[in-house]
């Protein structure tokens, strides 16, 4: 008995100490070595290197397709999410299926894909750049190409929960004379109101670390569609590595962020 | 307000919920639907409410047609079996919640809700949680909700299903006593019928999606339709082809040309009660009776087991014949289940 705890004990130490070396070696020492080579010659180059165009614009750009993919996806999730736990139609297994297809589906592939439909040699880009509407190697490309690639995460946090707070709670509101709209707003939203914070957080941070399908349809156009993650690429290969650094590391900082906020948000047990 | 249910049919896939029901409900009554679990009456409140819609069939409530009218528009209060509190509201929040979306003023919702919750004795509690209160409390809070838009009628899904035994007891009176002040038109379902018998001044029992009978307890209790509404009502036993209540049956010493003898079988003595359990003379293994005699008769007519006694129906005892080939398979089930109390 007591020789079986101590070996048992023994397995758990060696377990954790694999662990934890494991991930020494591919998270902690690469990350320590940005912050290290970051800070190397002081602060002033990082602050130099941020405050350039090139970075500033970077962030802007980011910005702008984060917020704008996180939105769609908010919008699209929750309604997804209503629809496929609530409703039954013809197609749900399919939409169902396909919420997840871009978890399987290579961010590359992803942008490839619709470089294929929106470039401006294919039909439908054709025509729109008719318009004057341009989605290849600008913004809306770019939102598109995240919006794909993080589409699941709302859904994904959403469903579950409404699926557990059950249709009673909206049914006793219909009986009470809510529509639709105000049952939702008032009853479902407040029910799954921590659920869909935790979605929204998952998004933005799968949106900013975005590199592949944004890295195919934005043409990496410095100044114009560069974002973050494609900055300390392009820095990087041209003998830039001080704003590359600088930018990882702003980059990590809003990864360790959401990561927090995503463990505070995060519910224990409690899910109203 | 009344309402009118006409020939309602409802299935679910290839179960059949409900087959060709129609009831009447008057004004100002307070009705049980009554039978056992899987029978339809719960489908058929959710039917009345618009949570479920027929197949075919008319529901009218206040003499309006309402059959194709969305829950919002019907007017009725439901209250849930798990009363489906709003979780993330305040009890005061949720008893206004009706009133707040109709946008009636502050002031008129104040003194509405207020009201309300000290008709539920709610009062201290405005300010909680749906989670900080107690089964019987959470019910009571969505019953003040559901009467605060004034509802033309009030449907109950199993009020006491959720609840302990002595909570229940002192819910139903106090059920009772509601329906008496605030006086709107109820129904609510159970599959107790002790229950129904004890709250309801009129039940209407539904199994296998069909009424069974509608009437007051009393006319349901001595006049049953059937030996299901029979056995389902009360404890049954059998007497030759019939059944018939235990305490309906009256123990003679001497033999006349009513009376069938038995050899006692098992004296119970149950307090007040005597439970006389015997097998009638020349019958087969298996036609048993018991007999709810009470301990003076019992010591009068000094029972014991091994004696022959004569039995015969009382005169004003409630009586049907079995029919064999009954599809009511649940019939015997129920009666059991009457018989076990």
């Amino acid at each position: 008995m007591a020789s079986s705890v101590a070996s048992s004990t023994l397995t758990k130490h060696a377990i954790r100490w694999a662990a934890l070396t494991y991930l020494l070696f591919l998270l902690v020492l690469p990350l320590g070595v940005i912050v290290w080579r970051t800070f190397e010659s002081g602060l002033g180059p990082v602050i130099t290197s941020l405050i350039s165009f090139e970075a500033l614009h970077a962030f802007q750009v980011t910005a702008i397709v984060a917020v704008l993919s996180v939105i769609a996806n908010t919008v699209f999730g929750v309604g997804a999410a209503v629809l496929l736990v609530r409703h039954s139609f013809p197609g749900k297994r399919l939409l169902n299926a396909l919420i997840d297809l871009p978890l399987a589906v290579s961010p590359v592939v992803v942008g490839l894909a619709l470089i294929l439909v929106y470039g401006t040699f294919a039909p439908a880009g054709g025509w729109l750049t008719d318009h004057g509407i341009e989605i290849i190697f600008s913004t809306p490309g770019m939102v598109m190409a995240t919006i794909f690639v993080s589409l699941p995460l709302v859904v994904r946090a959403v469903a579950p929960v409404l699926e557990e707070i059950g249709i009673e709670q909206e049914q006793a509101a219909w009986t009470l004379g809510a529509r639709s709209f105000v049952t939702f707003r008032r009853i479902t939203l407040p029910a799954i109101r921590w659920a869909l914070a935790y979605g929204i957080v998952l998004a933005l941070a799968r949106s900013l670390g975005e590199y592949g399908a944004v890295a195919v349809v934005s043409g990496r156009l410095v100044g114009q569609t560069q974002t973050l993650t494609l900055l300390v690429e392009e820095r990087f290969q041209n003998f830039d590595p001080i704003t590359a650094y600088s930018a990882s590391f702003v980059l990590a900082l809003v990864a360790v962020i959401i990561l927090l906020t995503i463990k505070l948000l995060r519910p224990k047990g409690d899910v109203s | 307000m009344t309402i009118s249910v006409r020939n309602i049919n409802k299935k679910f896939g290839d179960f059949t919920a409900l087959e060709d029901v129609s009831i009447d409900i008057p004004d100002g009554s307070l009705t049980a639907l009554l039978g056992p679990s899987g029978g339809g009456k719960s489908t058929l409140l959710r039917i009345i409410a618009g949570l479920e819609q027929p197949d075919s069939g008319i529901v009218e409530i206040s003499g309006q047609d309402h059959t194709n009218h969305p829950p919002q528009r019907r007017n009725v209060g439901f209250v849930f079996q798990h009363y489906a509190p709003f979780k993330h509201l305040t009890v005061y929040r949720n008893v206004a919640f009706g009133l707040e979306i109709r946008k009636r003023p502050k002031v008129e919702i104040k003194k509405r809700v207020n009201e309300l919750l000290e008709l539920v004795h709610l009062e201290q509690f405005a300010g909680r949680y749906p989670a900080q209160l107690s089964g019987g409390q959470r019910q009571r809070m969505a019953l003040a909700r559901a009467l605060a838009v004034e509802p033309a009628v009030l449907l109950l899904d199993e009020p006491f299903g959720a609840l302990d035994a002595q909570v229940r007891k002192e819910l139903r009176a106090w059920l009772r006593q509601l329906h008496e002040e605030v006086h709107v038109t109820t129904i609510f379902v159970t599959h107790d019928q002790e229950e129904a018998m004890d709250v309801a001044n009129e039940i209407v029992v539904i199994a296998g999606g069909k009424v069974e009978q509608i009437g007051t307890p009393d006319d349901l209790y001595e006049r049953p339709a059937n030996d299901f509404v029979m056995s389902f009502l009360g404890p049954v036993t059998q007497l030759g082809k019939q059944l018939i209540r235990p305490h309906d049956v009256e123990l003679r010493g001497s033999a006349d040309d009513t009376t069938v003898p038995a050899t006692i079988d098992r004296v119970l003595r149950l307090g007040f009660e005597v439970r006389v359990e015997a097998v009638l003379n020349g019958s087969a293994e298996g036609n048993r009776i018991w007999v709810q005699v009470t301990r003076d008769e019992s010591d009068r007519l000094k029972l014991r087991p091994g004696d022959v006694v004569h039995l015969r129906p009382t005169r004003r005892g409630a009586v049907t014949s079995i029919t064999p080939t009954s599809p009511r398979s649940h019939a015997s089930s129920g009666g059991d289940l009457a018989a076990a109390r």
